[in-house]
């Protein structure tokens, strides 16, 4: 079968793609580019470890392939943060303890970045809610909601006074 | 949270703080190495054909339609393995008769499970390798499928004809006279519970990589993890190679919770892959086949018997154990039924308990280990059973407990040998009375029991708690040797693995505070059979027990090498050098750092020191487990209003670690009590191996979990004085819920006896209670 072309950018950087029809997003962004943060814990769209940014909303990249992406931006767990410098929810996640053995993360945190990017008043519920599409074996979640929260005010939110 | 700025004249106090963790600066930025992030230059991707028949004589296997194919590097069945083909051995639970029931690497003359292994084709890329397994035709002549351990039982059709039996064991083992006091007593219930099969999860799938060095006969196998040096012995002796020709390298390890890192098929099918064909090869299991593969868990039926005096004090407990092992024994199945039994004694004063176990061979996924084996499902059993009692008796159950409750003037308490391969044991040390206090508190019981039972909004409101003893610990030795380098840092290789826990956090906690020397100083590396000599592995709670007390021996070493070694430096005798905040200092006020004594190492060699720790005791930290639930009896949908789980776990070393650990194992036994389930068909089939369907914890499901952890009686058989912790959490989550579902629909009568508890399953227990009721008023 004839390759499917498609240019998109990646972290900024743009990427001129010739690959087989059926390579997932996923599968392009791990095995040719190499950015290896986007990890795969189901392959069929339900554990969300795969979950990237794509032109600002939470994409899971094992169920979109990489041809669609044509023209797109696309930002993964690898372009939230300069090499050593944790970002505000980063930080927060490891103040909180709110990871284990570390699968999950990217995706719990490109997730929670395009969530608090658009609601940065978003409150448990919603977060909890926002995140149910993403399954974490270590932590029981509990902590990685303490996270999410404690990470807002980076974003905008502003405490209201009671 | 963070890492206390330190001064040379206090002492280190990083044990007990939750220090964050140094793993979380590369997780959180996309840095980590997980399996299928490794990839060696010419590497080629197996992908494994596996048996949908469960059992039958596989008569064919024809893969020359998949080896024309553009891509296919080569397809390998048993006929290139063999004539002899290797079975994997038990690691754990050496019971008599499990060993007519091992594993062969790869499927010969029968098939017993549907995703038993039959060919490995390897290919160019992956999605090459599933294309050409498609293309592979195989003959398999269908046999009866043993779908339970009934069918099992019976010996209509045999799953190993040679052994002439599908029961791979019988065992019985007693403390006094279990049979004579219970025909003695005031008060008797006998009741049959069932825990259901499933399994672990952890995010990352398994995976290994293996590179066969042609010029030198080595072989490196990256991704492996758990027990390395044990898994090395049994691949050299399948492989025909020296153990010393075999590294197996650990990286980065997307959780374990006792299913990964066994011997698998896998571990010798990719290696022998990669001699085969001079190549390496990458194998990635995706969720569908680590679903069908990997160690199955939790399947066991229990009738028990408990007998007390009319004012509730226990006499006597009696079980029977039946345990589903699957189609074969795996490296640690027989400790599933072997721990069900001997933890069914529980944290209670039992003068007479009799354990009779059994286990049996079915046409399903092997089982193995899963967090806590056998006590989720022996304190599901005893506590349900126990709450049974209580009401029958009229005692209240939390005094029901107390009564019962060991006390500390009690310890060490002598459970005997509950366990045929195991030396007799005892609980070391607690104050259990204290952890229930301290629960009830906590939980704020007093007021929270008016609502027991009462429906509030339409549904029915209960409470529970529940008392458990968890060991861990497990011996024999753990290592870890101390390396000085040139820049003064110190690296400190450890033989434990590292499975997602937080080790490198941990460790160097241990050993900065033993040395006085900044957190920073150290570098942890972990598991690889490169780095010690010997390695006794992560399981049963013991890595920062054993390893940490290890790191204790090694940083004790370390200082003597380092003051030797400065001494000879400064030209005075050892005894005469100090060691002080990082420095050796002298009389004559002359001081060495770290990076000082490293580079006047006399010949290259950087200065190391080994630590070891050595104990056969295991460590039994304790608990305690509440729920407040709501049962809606009209959908049978349980909420979990609010959980507590408190542990006693000796030591914390990393608090933030403990406790993330304990609230994780907690929502993961939520899981296991509501969700999660490996359903069979009668045909012994797997019917949910995705994640669609086989249902996972989520964020919106457990909100409101919480966790204590105690240090109130270190451990007496390790300088730490830690308890192994971790598993604390999920061992009386069923109990606790099982319970709290029964106090809710009191009014009802209806008893859960049985796993999951999912809304049809509540919903048909209270019509059936109603349909009792409705009868007994007739």
């Amino acid at each position: 079968m004839k390759n499917a072309d498609a240019q998109f950018t990646v972290n900024g950087q743009s990427v001129k793609v010739s690959v087989e029809p059926r390579t997932s997003l996923a599968d392009y962004l791990r095995h040719e580019l190499k950015l290896t943060g986007t990890h795969l814990g189901c392959e069929h769209g339900v554990c969300g470890a795969c979950t990237v940014i794509v032109d600002g909303a939470a994409v899971r990249s094992c169920l979109m392939l990489a041809a669609q992406a044509d023209g797109c931006e696309v930002v993964t767990i690898e372009g939230l943060s300069n090499r050593d410098d944790l970002t505000p929810l980063q930080a927060s996640f490891r103040k909180h303890h709110a990871l284990q053995c570390g699968f999950c993360t990217p995706g719990i945190l490109t997730t929670a970045h395009v969530l608090l990017s658009e609601e940065p008043d978003a409150d448990a519920d919603r977060i909890r809610d926002v995140l149910s599409g993403n399954i974490c074996r270590c932590t029981g979640y509990v902590s990685i909601i303490e996270a999410v929260l404690d990470a807002r005010s980076a974003y905008g939110h502003r405490e209201t006074e009671t | 949270m963070s890492v206390p700025a330190r001064t040379g004249a206090t002492p280190n106090t990083l044990v007990g703080q939750a220090v964050e963790r140094t793993e979380d600066l590369r997780f959180l930025t996309g840095r980590g190495t997980f399996a299928d992030d490794y990839e060696p230059a010419g590497v080629l991707h197996a992908v494994i054909l596996r048996s949908s028949v469960p059992h039958g004589h596989l008569r064919s296997i024809d893969a020359r339609p998949a080896l024309t194919m553009p891509g296919v590097k080569g397809v390998i069945t048993a006929e290139d393995i063999g004539p002899a083909i290797p079975t994997i051995p038990l690691r754990l639970a050496p019971i008599a008769g499990l060993e007519k029931y091992l594993q062969p690497v790869i499927a010969h003359g029968k098939v017993r499970y549907a995703g038993e292994p039959l060919a490995v084709v390897v290919a160019d890329s992956r999605a090459i390798a599933e294309d050409a397994l498609e293309a592979i035709s195989v003959e398999i002549e269908a046999l009866d499928p043993v779908a339970d351990w009934r069918a099992s039982e019976a010996d209509r059709c045999l799953l190993f004809e040679e052994n002439a039996t599908n029961v791979a064991t019988r065992y019985s083992a007693q403390i006094g006279d279990a049979d004579a006091a219970i025909a003695a007593a005031d008060y008797v219930r006998r009741e049959t519970f069932r825990a259901h099969r499933h399994t672990a999860n952890p995010m990352e799938t398994r995976g290994a990589i293996a590179e066969w060095n042609v010029a030198d006969g080595r072989l490196i196998v990256t991704a492996a993890t758990k027990v390395t040096f044990f898994n090395r012995r049994l691949l050299a002796k399948m492989m025909g190679l020296e153990e010393s020709a075999i590294d197996l390298i650990e990286i980065d390890v997307g959780g374990g919770f006792g299913v990964r890192g066994e011997f698998y098929p896998e571990d010798f099918l990719i290696p022998f892959a990669a001699r085969h064909l001079q190549r390496p090869v990458k194998w990635i299991e995706d969720r569908r086949e680590h679903l069908l593969a990997a160690n199955h868990s939790r399947e066991i039926d229990c009738d028990l018997e408990i007998a007390c005096k009319s004012d509730g004090t226990i006499v006597a407990v009696r079980g029977k154990i039946y345990g589903d092992m699957g189609a074969y024994v795996r490296t640690n199945g027989g400790v599933v039924p072997a721990k069900a039994a001997q933890f069914l004694h529980g944290p209670y004063r039992v003068p007479n308990i009799k354990v009779d176990v059994a286990a049996f061979m079915t046409s399903k996924t092997p089982v193995g280990t899963y967090r806590a084996p056998g006590r989720f499902e022996a304190n599901f059993f005893r506590e349900r059973l126990m709450d049974m009692a209580a009401r029958d008796l009229n005692i209240d159950p939390v005094a029901f407990r107390r009564k019962n409750l060991i006390t500390e003037a009690e310890l060490p308490y002598s459970i005997g040998q509950l366990v045929p391969y195991e030396t007799p044991t005892a609980y070391d040390s607690g104050d259990y009375h204290a952890c229930l206090d301290r629960l009830l508190e906590e939980f704020d019981w007093d007021k929270k029991a008016a609502l027991q039972g009462k429906a509030v909004d339409g549904r029915y409101q209960g409470l529970a708690a529940t008392c458990f003893v968890e060991s861990g610990g497990a011996g024999p030795r753990e290592n870890c040797k101390f390396i000085l380098e040139r820049d003064g840092g110190i690296t400190i290789n450890v033989g434990s693995s590292a499975l997602g826990q937080g080790l490198e956090t941990v460790f160097a906690q241990i050993a900065a505070d033993a040395m006085g020397l900044p957190f920073d100083a150290f570098t942890i590396r972990h598991g690889s059979t490169t780095l010690v000599h010997e390695g006794f592995g992560t399981y049963h709670s013991r890595a920062l027990v054993m390893g940490g007390s290890a790191i204790l021996d090694g940083a004790k070493n370390m200082v003597a090498a380092i003051r030797a070694a400065g001494a000879a430096q400064l030209g005075c005798a050892p005894d005469d050098a100090v060691w002080h905040d990082g420095h050796i200092a002298v009389n004559s006020g002359r001081r060495l750092g770290l990076g000082e004594i490293a580079g006047g190492a006399p010949d290259g060699t950087p200065l190391s020191a080994d630590g070891t720790f050595a104990n056969t005791k295991r460590t039994y930290s304790y608990g305690a487990h509440a729920a407040h639930v709501a049962v809606d009896a009209r959908t049978g949908h349980v909420q979990v209003i609010d959980y507590l789980a408190i542990e006693d776990v000796g030591r914390a070393v990393n608090p933030g670690i403990v406790h993330g650990q304990a609230i994780g194992a907690a929502v993961q036994g939520l899981g296991g009590v509501f969700f999660d389930h490996l359903i069979y068909d009668a045909d012994a089939q797997l019917l949910n191996a995705s994640l669609v369907d086989y249902l996972l914890p989520l964020a919106t499901d457990f909100p409101s979990v919480r966790g204590v952890t105690l240090e109130l009686r270190p451990s007496p058989s390790n300088p730490l004085g830690a308890k192994g912790a971790g598993e604390g959490g999920i061992v009386a989550v069923a109990a606790t819920i099982g319970n709290a579902v029964a106090a809710a629909l009191v009014s009802l009568g209806v008893e859960p006896k049985e796993l999951p508890l999912t809304p049809p399953r509540i919903w048909r227990l209270v019509q059936e209670a109603k349909a009792r009721l409705s009868a007994s008023k007739s």
